[in-house]
């Protein structure tokens, strides 16, 4: 699967620690300054009968330079076209500048080589993540595994490079190649990700603000094993999905954890919200914003249906869905967002000892009879709020005897009076008779 | 069948003839304030009561948002409340300090009494061809019914809606669940209000046959005598069997007021029924 086809033209290799350090000749072919770009036919033809001479007369390993005099020339091609050039500079800069061309080219032993080189394999030095890659969702890539991250595999720098195609303000672009419009997943059925998560806090932070520790991709997928979400070992599976976010978000996962939700998923109840519950994976928003405040008190409302219904009935959600206001009680501004307890728990927000605290957060002056206020009630329950029940059935038969007494008064009255008026000035000859 | 058209006088030219006064100044001022502020109430407590509405958002986005609609609320809220408190001031003034006739009992009185009753059971008799018209007196049971209507909505709607807005400090007499059941009560009695004016007042009053396409009595303060006898006979008969009659002619109104009350009168119609099938749509949906 380490396949590296020579035709691609960015053909690359992996930014791991290099194994095989022979460095003298290549500083040697640095040191004489000579270069192979842009030598015309005669120079270039020179230069390769200058090559064979020295290599019937002492055979010996060739060098960087000896490749770079054939394929420094940037316009260089194989046979179907695709380029085979190699900047030399730029690879002398990489993390690989010190390797030979033939400690991956290594099947080419000397000059003339074969039409057909085998493809590098990366593995040969970077075991242990050839192996990571084995078992991830990459494992099928048909593409070049390695490089397709990494980049032109002559040019790859470490990963704290900012020329680094795997630099934390890279990655998201990186993955975007494939994960966003258009790109690779989306031909596997995969969403697009990159527009959701460029446009997220972490992105936001990322490319705005240039963050390096906002998370990027690989700060919640890891890189070279990564694992489905359905797969338990995987960090985004549900239940590690806390431990995830809680690598940078360590107070909130500590909140969570002591959370009724926490215990929920601790003790292995998966329909429990885990963070992207509630914040969503990718596209996750400032929770202080409008937007968010709107979008999820509906997905508390997914599991809490009833809690969700009757808090629709309060002014607190009538003002809350016309937007643009972000002060309205939403669930977590009562309940807690992550350090979520039950009311009976002494150090809930919402435990009677507490309420007038809570309430009073929004609510200057709020006292112990304000507190009584359910914002929860239900007017359909007579059990449970009987004075409220029978508010609302009042205010109903009212309303619907009233509207329908005069409805039919009214409807009577319009067919009474404008056949009456007809009728009059028929009798009288009016002209409209 | 004719077409509907504008009942005899309300032409295109001004006026001739006699007009009776039956609005004061103040009273028609009243009802200006009373409906500017009744449509700003509904037009931005619609949109709290159907929040999840398509227009409502919408609505609240145009505005400015949820603190524009608020605010927007409260200050019809209080400019009506001023209004209301004038008119119990005028009418402890006039009825109680001034101990002015008819303004608590007799004919011209907005109190209920036994004629109301038989006058409504009289003209339901006759919207089925059982009986003759009722002859009405200065204020018909339909009359009363919405000025009564609107006078006990005021102090529901205005108390509900003040025990929200002063919460903390309405707690200190009001039980807990008084708290929950004010928005109910509130928002109840509203959508009543909305419903039975943009609906039945404006029937009742403006778009039936007798007035279509609207009744310019409230803007103009004065009715022609042909309507005056038409409308009110009992009223008519009274004054000039006093010889009062001549007390109560006006000034019949110039051009530009007609003209004036249309756009404005017309204006409210509007809005008033767009309101209504927006309410509608969105208590359907």
């Amino acid at each position: 699967m380490f396949a590296f086809a020579s035709r691609k033209e960015d053909g690359r290799m992996t930014d791991a620690a290099v194994k095989t350090v022979d460095s003298d000749q290549w500083s040697v072919a640095r040191k004489t300054g000579v270069r192979g770009q842009g030598s015309g036919i005669g120079a270039r033809v020179a230069l390769v009968a200058l090559s064979l001479a020295i290599l019937a007369l002492a055979p010996r390993k060739l060098s960087a330079q000896d490749c770079l005099t054939c394929h420094g020339d940037a316009s260089m091609t194989d046979s179907n076209g695709h380029s085979i050039a190699v900047d030399g500079k730029k690879f002398g800069d990489s993390i690989h500048g010190s390797l030979q061309c033939t400690n991956c080219h290594a099947d080419i032993k000397g000059y003339p080589h074969p039409d057909k080189i085998a493809p590098v394999d990366c593995k040969t030095c970077h075991a242990d993540q050839a192996d990571q890659l084995k078992s991830s969702v990459h494992s099928d890539s048909k593409d070049h595994p390695c490089t397709s991250c990494h980049g032109n595999a002559h040019e790859i720098f470490p990963k704290t490079d900012a020329r680094s195609a795997v630099y934390p303000l890279n990655v998201p672009k990186t993955c975007g190649q494939c994960h966003g419009n258009n790109g690779m997943a989306g031909k596997h059925g995969l969403p697009s990700i990159y527009p959701n998560y460029i446009d997220s806090i972490h992105g936001f932070a990322l490319s705005k603000e240039g963050l390096l520790v906002a998370a990027n991709c690989q700060s919640c997928h890891g890189s070279h094993s990564i694992l489905s979400h359905n797969n338990p070992k995987s960090p985004t599976y549900k239940s590690n999905v806390p431990q995830t976010c809680g690598n940078c978000h360590a107070k909130i996962n500590a909140d969570y954890q002591a959370g009724v939700h926490g215990q929920a998923i601790a003790k292995g109840d998966l329909k429990a919200p885990v963070c992207s519950d509630c914040h969503t994976a990718h596209a996750i928003l400032q929770p202080t914003e409008s937007e968010f405040r709107m979008q999820s008190t509906p997905i508390c409302g997914n599991c809490h249906k009833e809690k969700f219904s009757t808090y629709r009935d309060t002014f607190h959600s009538q003002l809350g869905s016309l937007g643009g206001y972000v002060e309205t009680a939403r669930c977590w501004d009562c309940h807690q967002a992550h350090d979520v307890r039950p009311a009976s728990d002494p150090s809930s927000p919402i435990n009677k000892a507490n309420l007038i605290a809570t309430c009073g957060r929004c609510h200057a002056g709020a006292n112990l009879s304000f507190v009584q206020y359910q914002p929860h009630a239900n007017a359909r329950d007579r059990k449970l709020n009987p004075g409220l029940y029978f508010v609302r059935l009042f205010m109903n038969l009212l309303l619907a005897s009233v509207l329908t007494f005069f409805m039919i008064h009214t409807i009577l009255w319009l067919i009474r009076s404008r056949y009456s008026q007809v009728k009059n000035r028929a009798a009288n000859g009016g002209k409209h008779a | 069948m004719p077409e509907l058209e504008p009942a005899a006088e309300k032409t295109q030219s001004a006026p001739k003839g006699t007009y009776y006064l039956r609005f004061t100044r103040q009273q028609r001022y009243m009802h200006a304030v009373l409906f500017t502020t009744f449509l700003g109430l509904a037009a931005t407590g619609l949109p709290m009561r159907f929040s999840e509405s398509f227009w409502a958002r919408k609505f609240a986005a145009g505005v400015g948002g949820f603190g524009a609609i608020l605010f927007l609320h409260k200050l019809c809220a209080v400019v009506l409340t001023i209004a209301f408190a004038i008119h119990i001031k005028e009418i402890v003034q006039r009825g109680i300090v001034n101990r002015e006739k008819g303004i608590f009992w007799g004919p011209t009185s907005m109190i209920p009494n036994w004629k109301d009753v038989k006058d409504m059971l009289g003209h339901m008799r006759w919207f089925l061809g059982l009986g003759s018209k009722p002859q009405f007196e200065r204020y018909a049971y339909w009359e009363k019914f919405d000025y009564w209507a609107v006078f006990w909505g005021m102090v529901v709607i205005g108390f509900s809606g003040y025990a929200m807005w002063f919460a903390p400090f309405f707690a200190h007499f009001l039980p807990g669940w008084a708290l929950n059941a004010v928005l109910v009560i509130h928002s109840e009695e509203a959508l009543l209000a909305v419903l039975f004016i943009f609906s039945i007042h404006f029937v009742n009053t403006h778009l039936r046959p007798d007035s279509f396409p609207m009744d310019m009595v409230i803007f103009t303060g004065v009715e022609s005598e042909h309507e005056f006898k038409e409308k009110r006979p009992l009223e008519y008969e009274r004054n000039s069997r006093k010889g009062e009659l001549k007390k109560k002619v006006g000034i019949a109104p110039p051009l530009w007021l007609i003209n004036f009350s249309k756009v404005v009168g017309y204006t409210a119609i509007f809005i008033g029924l767009l309101l209504l099938v927006l309410t509608l749509t969105a208590y359907f949906s």
